[in-house]
């Protein structure tokens, strides 16, 4: 089976400044892989920079998604291809509700209306309506989400589970998940990665961008990088988590001759 | 079509069939008309703004901008008493009652049975000066739009060349009577069309509801060819009596080749209720004046405008919500946006006089740009003489935000749809209180018109 997210040899800088300085790294769907490393190590670019966001330079290197280079498309490309990035940071949309600009996303991920488009090209309302209403209740979201406006308002823990229901909707083939844990207490984390977990299947990829391992006591990794200094330094199992946690960075940046 | 003029001999034709009153007042309209100079962009405070506001040379473009404009090369519609042979069929949605006005010209009103028993009084104005002069009388350019529109303070006193222009030559419009309580639920509506170049539009808009009565009217203004020049030169005046309540929506779709200048001017009496909204997508320029006079303990209004322009468009509104008596209410939210090279000034004021205690005024000014050569003015005012008094007034501009467009991309929607989306997020206030669906449908197809095209 072939790659479907590929990374090869990426350099990404932001206003002239290099962040991610040849990072290698590869993700097939049914794979949950987590890249860990501490602020500034470039993970945030990377998730911003994978999914084409105009501010992130990509200076050289290669990113193939399912056979396609994609460094070159726009990020609604991206996304239509079956790439997700859940945000660190969700931008709020005041005025839009999300069950609005939910029906509007999906309907332009899958083209067109899954049982006979309408003739505008929207998934038909009711089929919309059922599956989100579904979503929902298996995440455990409250059904006034839907009506909101688009991350107005919400809360740390309600932005990152409208994130999570919007993946769940947009069934990407690959998923990353930049800092989802980030400002979340105990209970929300748990949340969060419940429901997550809860996704993972054999047809959805995740990278899980963290500098914290709280998120994976929830969703286990079966591969775990460490990036320092926008590179990927190391990789391994679960085993490598171990390591962070009773040790840190700090061996890890010696080894590979790196300054704080 | 036969054209006419502004000049007195054709003032004569017109008004020729008309009350003596109203001959007089239309010769004492033309002498102010003649005696005001053109407005001056340098000289005249109110009109500093309705002009190019970027260039370096600023005074030199602003003067070019409005000196392209001539009252001259337009011309009002003579009157002859012909009635259009085409059938304008506009009943497809829910209304009490259809007028429809071409050039000018009326073509068409259809009142429901629902009116006729109730005693509601629609018909076009020039109908209306037979059968209802008393009314037209007591109301018509004198006690809201006036030669002489002057605060009520008394210190400040405007003429406008254009209102008296108005005054002078009004031809088309109408007059909607609602007599004392008696309720209207469903809509009235109006269509004002300009179809011919060089026409000048001179449509007077007279909304009177008598104590206890409620009415709904929606007004459409559109040119119906893309790029037939002309001038509308309107004004709009209604009354809400004593505990009435009132809902006009007013949409202006003229083309872009269509100078457009206007003063509305509403009076709440007491304990009345006025919703009043404005959507503007047409125009090459747009000055209007528009304000609300809280007359009466209690009256309450809600101003709610929406604008989008885009190429050279330009608009200028002055709005001004003036509280005269105690515990009256105003609340006023204007959003706009502006796409290409379009420019907007808005100027609001909140006029609390010495008589108005406890009263409670909001006005807020929102502005969205789409494009870099977009530009916005944005001057929101308090005059306050009076005691406990609540008021908050607040503007913003600001281009459209990379990171929604980013966010809303990431999900799959090409640029256009989220550009599409982030408008009508922005809109969405505004949309939100507008009690009626279909005037929602209607502003949203404009919007979605005037995004798509370049």
């Amino acid at each position: 089976m072939s790659n479907v997210l590929g990374i090869k040899n990426l350099h990404i800088s932001v206003q002239g400044k290099p962040i991610i300085k040849g990072l290698n790294l590869s993700v097939q769907q049914g794979e949950i892989h987590a890249l860990m490393g501490p602020n500034g190590s470039g993970k945030s670019t990377l998730a911003k920079g994978l999914m084409g966001h105009p501010l992130y330079e990509v200076d050289s290197g290669e990113v193939i998604f399912d056979g396609v280079d994609v460094l070159e498309l726009e990020p609604n490309e991206r996304a239509k291809l079956g790439l997700f990035l859940a945000f660190q940071y969700p931008t709020a949309i005041p005025g839009v509700s999300l069950a609005n600009f939910l029906r509007l996303a999906v309907s332009a991920v899958r083209g067109k209306g899954v049982n006979g488009s309408e003739k505008d090209g929207l998934i038909p309302m009711r089929e919309f309506r059922r599956e989100l209403r579904e979503k929902m209740q298996q995440l455990g979201v409250d059904d006034s989400f839907a009506r909101r406006y688009l991350n107005d308002g919400f809360s740390g823990g309600e932005m990152k589970r409208a994130e999570i229901l919007q993946l769940a909707m947009l069934e990407p083939k690959i998923a990353i998940l930049d800092e989802t844990d980030s400002g979340l207490d105990i209970d929300a984390v748990r949340i969060v990665g419940e429901s997550v977990s809860q996704l993972i299947g054999p047809d959805l990829g995740v990278l899980i961008i963290t500098h914290y391992p709280r998120l994976l006591d929830y969703i286990r990794p079966q591969f775990v990088h460490i990036l320092l200094d926008g590179r990927v330094v190391e990789s391994g199992g679960w085993e490598l988590t171990q390591v962070l946690e009773a040790e840190g960075y700090d061996p890890i940046r010696e080894k590979h001759g790196i300054d704080e | 079509m036969q054209k006419g003029d502004f000049s007195k001999e054709f003032l004569q034709k017109i008004a020729a069939t008309e009350p003596r009153w109203m001959r007089e007042k239309r010769l004492e309209a033309y002498a102010l008309y003649e005696s005001l100079p053109m407005p001056h962009t340098t000289k005249d405070d109110v009109w500093r703004r309705t002009v190019d506001m970027r260039t370096q040379d600023y005074w030199r473009r602003t003067r070019r901008h409005l000196r392209s404009f001539a009252v001259d090369r337009y011309h009002p519609s003579v009157p002859n008493g012909a009635v259009s042979s085409e059938d304008v069929d506009y009943s497809e949605s829910e209304t009490a009652g259809v007028l429809v006005q071409v050039d000018g010209e009326h073509q068409h009103t259809s009142d429901s049975e629902i009116l006729k028993e109730k005693g509601v009084y629609f018909a076009d104005l020039h109908t209306a000066l037979r059968e209802q002069p008393e009314l037209l009388r007591a109301y018509f350019m004198n006690k809201a739009v006036t030669l002489e529109t002057a605060l009520k303070s008394g210190n400040i006193a405007q003429q406008n060349k254009f209102d008296a222009l108005h005054g002078a030559f009004w031809r088309g419009g109408y007059l909607l009577h609602v007599p004392k309580g008696v309720r209207v639920e469903v809509p009235l509506r109006v269509y004002i069309r300009m179809s011919e170049a060089e026409q000048a539009d001179l449509s007077h808009t007279l909304i009177i509801a008598e104590e206890g009565s409620q009415v709904v009217v929606l007004e459409d203004n559109l040119s119906t060819t893309p790029d037939a020049s002309g001038f509308h030169s309107g004004a709009v005046e209604i009354f809400a009596g004593q505990n009435a309540n009132v809902t006009y929506v007013q949409v202006q779709r003229w083309n872009r080749h269509v100078w457009n200048f206007a003063s509305h001017r509403a009076m709440v009496a007491r304990d009345a209720q006025l919703c009043w909204v404005t959507a503007t997508f047409g125009g090459r320029l747009n000055k209007i004046n528009q304000a609300v006079v809280l007359e009466g303990a209690g009256g309450n209004a809600k101003m709610l405008g929406l604008a989008f322009t885009d190429a050279r468009q330009h608009l200028d509104v002055s709005t001004a919500q003036e509280h005269v008596s105690p515990h009256t209410f105003s609340d006023l939210l204007y959003r706009t946006v502006l796409k290409d090279r379009a420019q907007s000034a808005w100027g609001g004021n909140i006029y609390v006089y010495p008589s108005a205690n406890h009263t409670d005024a909001y006005q807020k000014n929102d502005n969205l740009l789409l494009s870099e050569r977009a530009h916005a003015d944005t001057l929101p005012g308090l005059e306050i003489q009076a005691h406990e008094v609540r008021c908050t007034h607040g503007a913003t501009a600001g281009k459209i935000d990379a990171e929604q467009v980013f966010y809303l991309m990431s999900r799959g929607l090409p640029y256009t749809e989220a550009e599409k989306l982030i408008v009508e997020g922005f809109f969405e206030p505004v949309m939100e209180r507008i009690p009626l669906e279909s005037v929602r449908e209607e502003l949203g197809t404009s919007i979605t018109r005037k995004l798509v095209t370049s």
